[in-house]
């Protein structure tokens, strides 16, 4: 399950919502790693943007790659604002063993920091200016660059 | 006709080009100064499938996107 949100996310009824869906699937494990906007470098908040179409496939390869280990996937992201304190991610793993689900969460929140097509911007004095240093070229970008 | 997107910060306009691949698209861009970096860190998507060489063909109505590094989360 991917679900997006405009502005920050309700974290309790998120993962009240997956715990209640799950919870008679007899999973013996739900991991859940929370993303937090952090007070640093003077920022008000983040801004994010999403391409949908990307993000639906690159989550539906990790679906898949979920299931063929017993678990499942879920997601929710933020579009827009989200300011201090408040929370723009979750990612939550349930599996039948508690080894599967840590490796996978872990393995799953990499590849969506290197792959999952957002792009985030510090929210500075009413500016949205992008962060490049925080970012990560997707594998196989440059190949309209000229030729070195 | 070729539609070529411009995703998330890079702040362009779309394009409609008549272009039979992705090699004919690199001079083009490379043209504008101000895609320069865009082009080096930019990943390609084909109808929303990341390509990773320029060996594509393309077929009338086809949809390009350039997207620049990612940080989700």
């Amino acid at each position: 399950m991917l679900k997006l949100y405009d502005g920050a996310l309700e974290v309790s009824d998120i993962l009240k919502e997956w715990y209640e869906e799950e919870g008679k699937s007899n999973y013996g494990a739900y991991i859940p790693f929370v993303g937090t906007v952090r007070s640093e470098d003077g920022i008000d908040g983040l801004s994010f943007d999403i391409y949908e179409p990307i993000l639906e496939t690159w989550f539906k390869a990790w679906q898949e790659k979920a299931k063929a280990k017993g678990a499942v996937i879920k997601m929710a992201h933020s579009r827009g604002d989200v300011m201090l304190h408040e929370s723009s991610y979750i990612a939550s793993v349930f599996s039948p063993k508690r080894r599967v689900a840590l490796e996978f969460i872990d393995e799953f929140v990499e590849d969506f920091k290197a792959s999952a097509p957002i792009w985030k911007y510090d929210l500075i004095d009413g500016k949205r200016v992008y962060a490049l240093d925080r970012s990560t070229a997707i594998k196989g970008s440059g190949i309209l660059g000229v030729k070195k | 006709m070729i539609r070529v997107e411009f995703l998330g910060p890079i702040q362009q306009e779309a394009l409609e080009l008549e272009i039979n691949n992705l090699q004919e698209l690199a001079p083009i861009l490379q043209k504008n100064p101000d895609m320069k970096e865009w082009l080096e860190n930019s990943a390609v998507a084909v109808n929303d499938t990341l390509v990773s060489s320029l060996d594509v063909k393309l077929n009338n109505g086809d949809k390009i996107s350039l997207l620049p590094p990612v940080c989700g989360g």
